[in-house]
Order: C-alpha cells, then sequence, then structure tokens
C-alpha cells in the first residue's frame, strides 16, 4: 500500500446532510410530488412478445368522462430511434409489456378503465426468446432492417446479432500448445433485474407551446432532459428537469420510460400528468440486466502461468440493440496480465425488454465464466485459487485487454489482503465451501459541473447536477472541506435542477465522487483564488503574497504584513466591499478515472437433501484509492454483494413459452432478504488513483461482480460438483447434484 | 384498486345477514380478516367491485378457547396473537410455527389462520398443520354452525365448500392425547417472506415403549389441495418412528404428490423434497412427543 497521506476531514465517517428527511420519511421521491389539477397518466401495454400492432386507436378513450389525453404512436415524431421506439411502439411490440399507448384522467381507477377502452389489434409472431434461438441460421428476426455491425465484410442479410466485438492479443492456438493443462466451461446466466426499491415514477407539468418542468426519479436529469426532448423533437431549453431523490437505481435509472408519455399527454391536456409504473410494469417494461452465454477457455503452464485464454461471449439485448457485450468483453480478461487472448462478443436481439444498465453492465457474466474457469483451473494445477490469480496479476504498467496500460491498481494488494485474512486462514467450516473471486470495474470520468457558494456567514453552499444515490452530498461536502479547510459541518450540498447548475453526465459509471469530486474541489480552489485576492487588497499586498492555510488567509513567510488571518467567515463577511458575493465555479471532462479490483471470498452450505444455500459469511476486499467516506465504501460494498449474491443463488427472468415474465414481482422475483445475509465483512484497500487529487478511483460497480462466481466456486467446493448455470437455486442444485 | 363497499358487523347473526342479503340480490360480498391476501387480491388480480364484510368485530373469530377436551381458534385472529399464546403453544406447536412462518412481523399482526385456510392456495402454510392436528372448520350458516373436516375444506385451486351465505367462524381441534405432538416445516429458497414449494404438516402419538400409536402427515403445495397422505400415516403407525419408518412415510408422499412444474419449482424437485420435509417434520414430532408420553399437555 502507498504511503498514507495525513488528511484533516477525508477518511472520516460523519452523518450524512440527507439522512434525517430520509429516515423521518420527509425526503421527496418520485411519486411523492403532487399539483393541483393533477391527472393520472397509465400505459396500455402489449399482451403479446412479439407482433406486428396493425392497428391502435384511442378515440374511444378520449370520449370517456374524466379522460383528458391518450396518446399512441401518431403522436410521436416519424423516424424514431430504437429509444423512441421503446417508448412507445410503432410498427412492431418486441416484449410483452413493450407500451402501445398512455391516457391521462382524472384518477388512476378512471385512466385504468379508459385503457380498457382503447382498440387494438396484433398480427402475433413467434418470440425469440433464447441466444440460441436468436443465433440460429433461420431465426424468426425481430428487426428486418438489422445488420450485424463490425462484421470484416457488411453482410447481405439481417439478423438478430445486433453488433459483434473481437478483442485479441498474441496467438491464442499458439498459447494454448503451450498450456500443461486446459479448462472449458459454458456457462448461462438469465437476465436479472436491478431491484431498485423505488419504481419510476414522474409528473410532468407542460403548457400549450411545450414548454414546462419535469420532476422524476433519476439517476441524471441532464441526460433525461436531453433523451426526452430527442424522442419527442422538443427543445432542451424549453424543459425543466428536476432531480426528486431516489430509491436506487443501479443503472436501471440511466434511462426514459415515462417521461416522454408524461410531457405528452401534460401537453394535450394542458394540465399536470403524474405517472407511476407499478412493481409488475418495472419487471415487464423497465431495462434489467442482459442474460448471457459465455464460453471460456483458459490454458495453463503447471506453475499456473496462463499461456492461453478464449472467450465467447452472447449477451441478450432485449428488444433492441445495446447490450453491454463492450464492457464485459474489455472486463473478461482484465484483471490477468496475459500474453495470448482472443474475445469475441454478441449483442443479440430478443423478444424481452430492452436491457439497462446494471452496476458494471457486462461484466459480472464474464467475469463469472472467467472466475468460474480460473478456479477449476487451480483444482487442476493443484493450486491455492489466490495463488493463481496472483501469478498472473495485472499490475501497474500491464498492459490493460483493452489498450491503455493500467497505471497503480490495487489488485495484487487486493490478492496479499485476502491471503491473510482471518476469514482465509480459518479452516472452511463443516459441511460448508469456501469460493474466491476476483472483480474489475473501469470506471468513468465524464462532465461534471460544480458552484461552490460561500454565504454571508462563511458557511459554503455546494451545488451540483449529479442526484445523490450512495451518499454523494457527504462526500462532497468532505472533499469541499479538505480543500478548504472549513469543517464538514459548516457545508452543504444542493442537488440543483437542470436550470440551476451547468451540465453533468449521470450519476453512474461510479463516477460522481471521482469527476463530479473533482469539479467540487476546482470550485473550492476557484474560491480560495478569490479570497485570496480579497485578502491581498484588503493587507495592500500581492495576491502572490498571500497563503491559504487551515480555512484562513495568512501573509507568505516572510512577508512583512502585520495583520491578523483572514478566514472564510471573515472574507464573506466583507465580500460587499471587497468585489461582491464569492461564487466559485468548475466545470470538466474529467480524465483518468482509476479501475477499481476486488477479491471476495464467502463460506456457503449447501443442504444436499434441498440444494438450499445458506451463506455462512461473505468477505469484500476492494480498492476504493482513497475512502473519501469510509461507511458509505463499506456500504457500496455490502449493497453489491447481496446483489451480486441475490443474482448467483435466486434471482432470474422466468419467461413462459409465449414470452410473458412469470415471475413480475419480489414475491417470486428472489433478491435476498436481510435474513439470507450474513453481515459482509469489508476491508477497503486504498492504493490512491494518481489521476485524482485525492487519490479517488470510484466504488459503486465493482462488488457486484465478484460474488456470482465467489458463490459457484464455493458451491463447487462444498458439493464436488461444478454447475455452470445461475441461479444456483435450490431446484438447479438439487437436479445437478443428482446428475453427479 | 377497485371500488368497494364495507360493511363491519358486530355479531355472527348481522355477518349472517349482511352475506344472506348479498347472495340473494346476486351481489358480490367477501368476507375480511386481516385483509393481507384479499387487499392485496383487490389491489392486482381481481380489482372488481364487492361489498368487504369485516368480521373482525365479530367475538367468536376472536375467541381462543382451550377446553377440557377440546381447544378452537377463531377464524380471525391475527398469527401474532396466536404467537403469543403459550399454552396455544405448547398444545400445537406445528399449527402455531405454520403461522408464524407467513408474512413479516408486521404482516403477522394482521394475518390469520382463517384467512390463510379460506384463501384456499395450495401452498397455504397453516392448512398441512390444521389437517396433521385433526382441525375442524365451524362455518356459520343459516340453519346453525356446520362443521367438516379441514382436509375436506379445500375444494380446488382457491376453491372451497363455503357457501356464498357463510362464513368461517373458527377451527377447532381435539387437545392432544399423552405422546402426541406436531410439527409443520416448508421449504421456500430464502429463509422467510417467501411461499412454499413445498409444505409438510405432521401429527404422531406414541405410547411408553416409543411406538407410534397413530400418525397424520398433510403435504402442501404439492397438488391442487393440501393432501392427508394416509399411506405416510400408514408407514408411521408400529414403528419405533425410527429411519426405515420415516424413509417410508417420505416415500408414500412423494407417491401420493402430483405437482405441476412452475416458477417455484419443477415436478421432480417437488416430488423429492416432500418426501425430505415428511422424514424431517416426522423426527420433529417425534422429538417432540417423546417429551409428552408421561406428561398430558392438558
Amino acid at each position: 500500500m502507498s504511503e498514507a497521506i495525513d488528511y484533516k476531514v477525508i477518511g472520516t465517517r460523519p452523518i450524512r446532510p440527507d439522512g434525517v428527511d430520509k429516515v423521518t420519511g420527509r425526503a421527496q421521491f418520485g411519486a411523492d410530488l403532487n399539483l393541483p389539477n393533477m391527472l393520472y397518466g397509465r400505459v396500455l401495454r402489449s399482451p403479446h412478445a412479439h407482433a406486428r400492432l396493425t392497428r391502435v386507436d384511442v378515440s374511444k378513450a378520449l370520449e370517456m368522462e374524466g379522460v383528458y389525453a391518450a396518446i399512441s404512436r401518431a403522436d410521436f415524431p416519424e423516424n424514431p430511434s430504437d429509444l423512441g421506439k421503446n417508448i412507445m411502439a410503432r410498427d412492431k411490440v418486441l416484449y410483452h409489456g413493450h407500451a402501445v399507448a398512455a391516457v391521462a384522467a382524472k384518477s388512476l381507477i378512471c385512466a385504468e378503465a379508459a385503457l380498457a377502452l382503447i382498440e387494438t389489434s396484433y398480427e402475433v409472431l413467434s418470440p425469440v426468446l433464447s441466444l440460441d434461438e436468436a443465433m440460429a441460421d433461420d431465426a424468426t428476426l425481430l428487426d428486418d432492417e438489422c445488420f450485424t455491425k463490425n462484421l470484416p465484410e457488411t453482410p447481405d442479410k439481417p439478423s438478430n446479432i445486433a453488433a459483434v466485438m473481437t478483442l485479441s492479443r498474441g496467438d491464442v492456438e499458439e498459447g494454448f500448445e503451450q498450456a500443461d493443462v486446459i479448462v472449458e466451461g459454458d456457462y448461462n446466466i438469465p437476465m436479472a433485474h436491478q431491484g431498485y426499491i423505488e419504481p419510476h415514477a414522474c409528473i410532468a407539468n407542460i403548457n400549450e407551446s411545450g414548454q414546462g418542468s419535469v420532476w422524476t426519479c433519476t439517476q441524471g436529469h441532464f441526460e433525461f432532459r436531453a433523451l426526452t426532448a430527442k424522442v419527442l423533437g422538443m427543445n432542451v431549453a424549453d424543459l425543466k428537469f428536476i432531480a426528486s431523490e431516489i430509491g436506487g437505481g443501479f443503472g436501471g435509472k440511466t434511462t426514459i420510460y415515462l417521461e416522454p408519455l408524461a410531457v405528452l399527454l401534460s401537453q394535450q391536456a394542458r394540465r399536470p400528468v403524474k405517472m407511476m409504473m407499478t412493481r409488475e410494469e418495472v419487471f415487464r417494461a423497465s431495462g434489467p440486466a442482459a442474460g448471457t452465454h459465455c464460453k471460456i477457455k483458459v490454458g495453463a503452464r503447471n506453475d499456473g502461468t496462463i499461456t492461453a485464454a478464449k472467450a465467447w461471449l452472447a449477451y441478450e439485448a432485449g428488444a433492441f440493440a445495446g447490450a453491454p457485450m463492450g464492457p464485459g468483453a474489455m472486463a473478461v480478461f482484465a484483471p490477468y496480465d496475459l500474453e495470448n487472448f482472443h474475445v469475441e462478443a454478441f449483442d443479440v436481439l430478443v423478444n424481452k425488454p430492452k436491457v439497462a444498465a446494471y452496476r458494471a453492465p457486462g461484466a459480472p457474466q464474464s467475469m463469472h465464466a472467467m472466475e468460474s474457469a480460473l478456479d477449476e483451473l487451480a483444482r487442476k494445477l493443484d493450486m491455492d485459487p489466490l495463488d493463481l490469480r496472483m501469478k498472473n496479476a495485472a499490475s501497474e504498467g500491464t498492459q490493460a485487454p483493452y489498450g491503455p496500460k493500467f497505471p497503480a491498481i490495487g489488485l495484487k494488494e487486493c490478492l496479499e489482503a485476502a491471503k491473510v485474512h482471518p476469514n482465509y486462514t480459518s479452516p472452511v467450516p463443516e459441511g460448508a465451501g469456501r469460493g474466491v473471486a476476483v472483480g474489475f470495474w473501469f470506471n468513468v470520468g465524464m462532465q461534471s459541473s460544480a458552484e461552490v457558494h460561500i454565504n454571508e456567514n462563511g458557511t459554503v453552499t455546494i451545488i451540483e447536477g449529479n442526484p445523490d444515490i450512495g451518499g454523494s452530498r457527504a462526500s462532497m461536502c468532505l472533499m469541499a472541506a479538505e480543500t478548504l479547510g472549513v469543517p464538514y459541518e459548516q457545508i452543504r450540498a444542493v442537488v440543483g435542477d437542470t436550470e440551476s447548475t451547468g451540465f453533468s453526465n449521470v450519476t453512474g459509471g461510479s463516477r460522481t465522487t471521482f469527476a463530479t469530486g473533482m469539479a467540487v474541489i476546482q470550485a473550492c480552489e476557484d474560491i480560495i483564488g478569490q479570497c485570496k485576492s480579497r485578502a491581498a487588497a484588503t493587507w495592500g499586498v500581492d495576491e502572490d503574497q498571500v497563503e491559504w492555510e487551515d480555512g484562513q488567509a495568512i501573509p507568505s513567510p516572510g512577508v512583512n504584513a502585520d495583520v491578523k488571518p483572514l478566514t472564510l467567515a471573515d472574507i464573506a463577511g466583507n465580500a460587499a466591499k471587497t468585489g461582491g458575493p464569492l461564487l466559485g465555479r468548475a466545470s470538466l471532462n474529467a480524465q483518468g478515472a482509476g479501475a477499481s479490483f476486488s477479491v471476495n471470498m464467502t463460506d456457503l452450505k449447501v443442504d444436499r437433501e434441498t440444494g438450499k444455500v445458506d451463506v455462512l459469511s461473505f468477505t469484500a476486499i476492494q480498492d476504493a484509492g482513497t475512502a473519501i467516506h469510509p461507511a458509505y465504501v463499506e456500504g457500496q460494498m455490502q449493497g453489491g454483494a447481496a446483489q451480486g449474491l441475490g443474482w448467483a443463488l435466486n434471482e432470474e427472468y422466468i419467461y413462459d413459452k409465449d414470452g410473458v415474465l412469470e415471475n413480475a414481482g419480489f414475491l417470486d422475483y428472489r433478491i435476498p432478504v436481510a435474513s439470507d445475509l450474513p453481515m459482509i465483512d469489508t476491508q477497503i484497500i486504498e492504493v490512491p488513483n494518481p489521476r485524482h487529487p485525492y487519490g479517488v478511483r470510484g466504488v459503486g460497480e465493482t462488488p457486484i461482480v465478484a460474488p456470482l462466481a465467489a458463490a459457484a466456486n464455493a458451491i463447487r467446493d462444498a458439493t464436488g460438483v461444478r454447475i455452470n448455470d445461475l441461479p444456483l437455486s435450490p431446484p438447479n442444485i438439487l437436479a445437478q447434484l443428482d446428475n453427479a | 384498486m377497485g371500488a368497494f363497499a364495507y360493511v363491519a358487523p358486530s355479531s355472527v347473526a348481522e355477518a349472517l345477514a349482511v352475506l344472506d342479503e348479498h347472495a340473494s340480490l346476486g351481489k358480490r360480498a367477501q368476507v375480511l380478516a386481516g385483509g393481507t391476501d384479499v387487499l392485496v387480491q383487490m389491489r392486482t388480480v381481481d380489482t372488481q367491485p364487492r361489498t368487504l364484510v369485516d368480521i373482525k368485530g365479530v367475538a367468536e373469530t376472536n375467541r381462543v378457547d382451550i377446553g377440557a377436551t377440546e381447544t378452537f381458534i377463531g377464524a380471525a385472529i391475527p398469527s401474532a396473537v396466536l404467537n403469543d399464546n403459550a399454552e396455544l403453544k405448547a398444545l400445537f406447536p406445528g399449527v402455531i410455527e405454520s403461522a408464524d412462518l407467513i408474512g413479516s412481523t408486521q404482516i403477522q399482526g394482521r394475518a390469520s389462520i382463517g384467512g390463510n385456510l379460506c384463501n384456499s392456495s395450495p401452498a397455504g402454510d397453516t392448512i398441512p398443520a390444521l389437517i396433521a392436528s385433526s382441525g375442524v372448520c365451524v362455518i356459520a350458516a343459516r340453519g346453525g354452525n356446520r362443521e367438516v373436516p379441514v382436509e375436506d375444506f379445500v375444494s380446488g385451486v382457491g376453491t372451497n365448500v363455503l357457501e356464498p351465505n357463510e362464513f368461517l367462524i373458527g377451527i377447532k381441534f381435539p387437545n392432544p392425547a399423552p405422546g402426541t405432538a406436531d410439527a409443520y416445516l416448508r421449504f421456500i429458497p430464502r429463509t422467510e417472506m417467501d411461499i412454499a414449494v413445498v409444505g409438510a404438516g405432521v401429527s404422531v402419538t406414541i405410547d411408553e415403549n416409543g411406538t407410534c400409536t397413530a400418525a397424520r402427515v398433510a403435504i402442501g403445495a404439492v397438488a391442487p389441495t393440501v393432501l392427508l397422505v394416509t399411506r405416510a400415516s400408514d408407514a408411521l403407525v408400529g414403528t419405533q418412528l425410527d429411519d426405515t419408518a420415516l424413509e417410508a412415510a417420505g416415500v408414500a408422499c412423494t407417491e401420493a404428490a402430483s405437482p405441476i412444474s412452475d416458477k417455484r419449482g419443477t415436478v421432480e424437485y417437488r416430488r423429492k423434497v416432500v418426501a425430505v420435509l415428511c422424514r424431517r417434520a416426522t423426527a420433529i414430532a417425534r422429538d417432540r412427543a417423546k417429551l409428552r408420553v408421561r406428561t398430558k399437555v392438558r
């Protein structure tokens, strides 16, 4: 671990500024706002997974008493994008639950009744529900105009394979020839949902000329504004988007569903329109994580050195192109320093909802395959699974499979910590099995803006544009406190709407603490510069003769100024006389996001008669760069572990033969309940990111990656049987044990 | 949620009058106890209008009566209340543990055994336990109460023998004979907050030599209705309830089961696991019964 820097407030664990309102129920989430004369919008959804929509007529619904607006494809601009077609079906419906019309009425009951009056006709087509079916030569096509992208030659016939991608280095065949041991595996993971507690909800209030505001539950209101304006052919400047508090998103609230419908209905009705998805609609018609079929082949010499690795990765995109095959392909071998590898990935259309981001999109699936294969490799080599990974681990200077050379990264540090962790050195409990796996995520930078206002009493208000999901208000306040040298308690962070602060990309990609934090730090430095200049003017010295230390301006050493230091409060209180209010700002496109690696280990017990799994312990070790607020870093690690274990053990989208989701609710879509999981042990490793002022990497996504394989490897260890397909649900486990 | 009317009668006669009036006019009425099934259904699968007849105010449905030979449990008593009744728990540990498996702490403040039975799901957790302990439904009807053994009450998936102008007042049980104890186990993939993939309720009676003299085995979620498996009981009676006997009872359950494959489990899975649960529940009931051979619970 690198040298610890002596921070004053970074690394402390103060309570979050938004905490009281959240625990007392005052915080306003998407569905909490009501406006005078508000209407309720509801969506008519397709009863078929795949059909031509030959007719949709909303006129009878519009005639109903209490109905103020009704819309369908005819109300949308021509030549829609895929997003536009997903928001409102055009010539085809592509999944069960696809929106085909919407109404706004005086009450929810009235709106529901109006939906029954909408007339539709369908020409039903056979649904394509699996990757194998979709990729077959004679497959039924979702889109006759979908020609596979990125092939060496332009294909002459359409396909459900929207795009392919390859990544390679060296010569894999030669690499396999050098191998003493080769393992191969074939792994399937069904679609899974993020399972955020808060369903999508918004309220639009738009006037006749298409101007107005939208209050919505979102991971990024600027991007929601842009997407909504694009789908409707409107002007972004006419729309103000306000982010509500958010009850979880995990990537699923980075794209729009209801917003354009609410805007259009509100504009037609000339009244505010509120729309809320039911939980069932969230499952059927928002964006789950891609189901996958992954094949892995890895070869190694007897000393554990990997000589070649090959991956074939197929991702379900759902109804429209855009599965996360890219990040999945780039992540699959990222933890390892490989001379020879080849990755082939596919973005495949199926008659299921269009997938959206889910925490490290694409990586949990492909890395589950690789980390499971490595576990088998370690067994064949009779090598400790952590030693095998250490032998091949990437470190500073390793060229990542996706191109750049890694700067300082913390994989080896995580592996070292795991090797001596009491949960690894202790004996495996009687009858249980232990599994380990490595996780990884790139993290991103992107655009952020921040303003820092110094109030007249010297307190600080930060305005930034990223909805606070994981405690980012607190993190911003901590970084501002560190930079300005003032106490955390004097600082408040506000998430501004699209009209009150500069553009920021979504809260996603584990970028907010890194990139928006960087903007806040720069805005604070802007303030410090201004304070120094005000102090210089007050003291009648040059600006470069003033320094900023511990929250106050002091004369530089050697400067002969017989003056009292000026605190932020002193300068703010006197601002009228020195040039007016203090406002710092920064906007940037952050470069240098740092990859975050993790090592997870878990002890599981399997009831061999029922196939039920008990999670006895789970340990997450992760490089955070610098943990700004360690409790929230641990929270991310624990939350990701819980979601990863849920995906590993019981979560799955179950479809019937007609493409109807059979478990569109939390009863049968089984996320873990609190009593299903042990306390998740965490250990934060800090290898600072050299490209961030305080060393931040971003921590939100890596935690979900390793639990899938860690669990599968533990079950292999406990039972002696390798089960390649997730979820490791009791029926799946019992069937595999009985077949073994 | 659809439109509904609400009435809260304060006596059996009043409740019957409301139900009778609706039945004679062809209007829909539905009896409400805790509402943990009814209210959810009204918001989701069945939003049609109706009159809700809340029976929680009817004294008989809220009564627990532990008599010299019989015990009566009112249909509307929340499971949290049952769980707090130490005497009841000692008498029928299996019945009470089955009620305690349904829902969260908050739900258990409302959910009732009567409601679970009248919902008549194949997976209802209390039903196998009620059958194992020889529960009998006490049904309020115009001509006076009628009684139906629990195993004959449910007629199909979500249906039962109640006429539109009748309602369930409660369930009565013969008090357990010396050496008698019950147990209920269900299988769910989670630890709580779930619906049985398979359930098994068992009551056994043993004599001073440890020989089983009576047994009732009921299995849930493996057929359209909960099944009383007499061949499993037969496999236990006359044995020492040893591994061989338990194994045979389990096999009888597998043979009796006619499950479906659905989102909660496959046919093969349910047939295997019903045997496992039968064995395990019988072992628990046996161990409890051993402690009671010489002491009558009441």
